[in-house]
């Protein structure tokens, strides 16, 4: 018997589609956009069947769009991932994450004695390197480095 | 074109470039032949000791005090309102409305980072926790070319603990715009870590590691030796078996080169042994006095008064 093809979620007529998602990143996606606190509609799926990664994540948010600056911000823990963009149903922008050269305000500084941990209020900031293909944060306060494994969203 | 540093915190070694740190110690060679000189007039520096020091607070408060300026500031946070709980943002906002400058000593990494973006008035990093000392890799550079004649084409011999050592880290940092050679001598447990080697690695340089002090004493311009602390050291009995291989005794002194002087950013504890320091090439308490003299220069100059 043929198998049938349908789509898991529902296409959107306008909003974000955020493809090629690592499957486990998924949610640290959603976080760190704060779709976790819009009253848009958002579709998330996870473990889907990806030809080209094995398995992947989405996330598909109607009515919204994302200012570049802020959609780098997942190329931290995403960095396959992909932003169409959706008009009437049509494809009207698609592009990848890149990973941006600095990052402020969505990261926690691994150094306990740093002074964004030790005071209230001081928000991180991070130049991001790339050493050996993996990226390490450079905090701009205590010069210490945060390690990709290390890396913890606020 | 001048070098003017006016109004320009300093906060890490890298914050100036190689000719701005030359510019600093030009005019700490001039303050050393002539240290009384009045140009603060009775300005105010603010000196905030969040933590206990005994040189970097007496040279910097000394070093104010022959350019004629008022001090203002504390020595420990102790009957201060950061007791109470006050923010640093708060406490640097209120004393930068008060004086001219501010130094700064705090326990907390990336304290002196912060305080430069909420001053209204330059801050001097006076070491910020494990992070920098920028005013104390300012007066090794001194010590090292006035005893040296150069910055240039040295070997540079870094003793002791190389993984916690701020000051080692910024020396290399800085020495690396000066094409030195490195030997790095210490316990594999304390190793310079991998990031202060990429400094030796990016100005594509030399450096070797020893366990051994004796072995590079003969080659080296420069030895800087620091403490090996015993509580850097999860089992004790590892710290035992190292903690003579890093002690320098004037005898292991005699093929070193005449030029060769002995640094330490003090205190001592016993890594180096009293013996050495009748020695000439002990240098470690004319370097302490050298510290004036660089703070006197960071100040002026960042006051735009040099």
């Amino acid at each position: 018997m043929e198998k049938r093809k349908e789509l898991i979620v529902s296409a959107i007529e306008n909003g974000t589609v955020i493809d090629h998602i690592p499957a486990d990143k998924v949610f640290q996606v959603v976080k760190i956009l704060g779709l976790d606190k819009v009253n848009n509609p958002v579709y998330f799926g996870t473990n889907v069947e990806s030809k080209k990664y094995g398995t992947k994540g989405f996330v598909k948010i109607s009515d919204k769009y994302f200012e570049p600056e802020d959609v780098n911000k997942i190329a931290l823990v995403a960095p396959t991932a992909s932003i169409i963009e959706i008009k009437d149903y049509e494809v009207i922008n698609k592009q990848t994450v890149t990973i941006p050269e600095r990052i402020e305000h969505i990261v926690k500084c691994f150094n306990p004695n740093c002074v964004t941990n030790k005071e209230h209020d001081i928000p991180t900031k991070f130049r991001v390197k790339r050493v050996d293909g993996k990226i390490r944060l450079v905090c701009h306060y205590c010069e210490k480095y945060t390690s990709e494994e290390n890396i913890e969203f606020i | 074109m001048s070098i003017s540093l006016k109004n320009r915190s300093l906060i890490s070694i890298s914050d100036y470039t190689p000719e701005e740190i030359c510019h600093v110690l030009d005019i700490a060679e001039d303050f050393e032949k002539n240290p009384h000189q009045n140009l603060l007039n009775g300005r105010i520096i603010a000196s905030l000791f969040f933590e206990p020091s005994t040189r970097t607070r007496l040279s910097f408060e000394t070093a104010i005090q022959l350019l004629g300026g008022n001090v203002i500031g504390f020595s420990s946070t102790a009957g201060t309102s950061i007791q109470k709980g006050e923010s640093l943002a708060d406490t640097i906002t209120m004393v930068a409305s008060y004086a001219d400058l501010i130094v700064m000593r705090n326990p907390i990494d990336g304290s002196a980072r912060f305080a430069s973006e909420v001053s209204k008035v330059p801050i001097i990093n006076a070491g910020d926790g494990s992070n920098q000392h920028p005013t104390q890799c300012m007066l090794d550079l001194y010590s090292i070319r006035k005893t040296q004649g150069t910055l240039e084409n040295l070997e540079i011999t870094l003793v002791g603990d190389l993984k916690y050592g701020r000051t080692v880290h910024s020396l290399v940092e800085a020495m690396s715009h000066f094409n030195a050679k490195f030997n790095l001598v210490s316990p594999v447990e304390l190793k310079l870590p991998r990031t202060v080697k990429q400094h030796i690695k990016d100005a594509h340089l030399e450096y070797e590691q020893f366990t051994e002090l004796e072995d590079v004493i003969p080659h080296s311009d420069i030895i800087y030796m620091t403490r090996v602390q015993r509580e850097r050291f999860p089992d004790p009995l590892e710290y035992e078996k190292v903690k003579n291989s890093y002690v320098l005794r004037n005898a292991m002194l005699a093929n070193a080169k005449p030029n060769c002087r002995i640094l330490h950013p003090l205190p001592r504890v016993n890594e180096i042994h009293v013996d050495v320091d009748a020695n000439p090439k002990a240098y470690y308490f004319q370097q302490a006095q050298n510290g004036v003299y660089a703070r006197q220069a960071l100040i002026a100059a960042i006051l735009g008064l040099k």
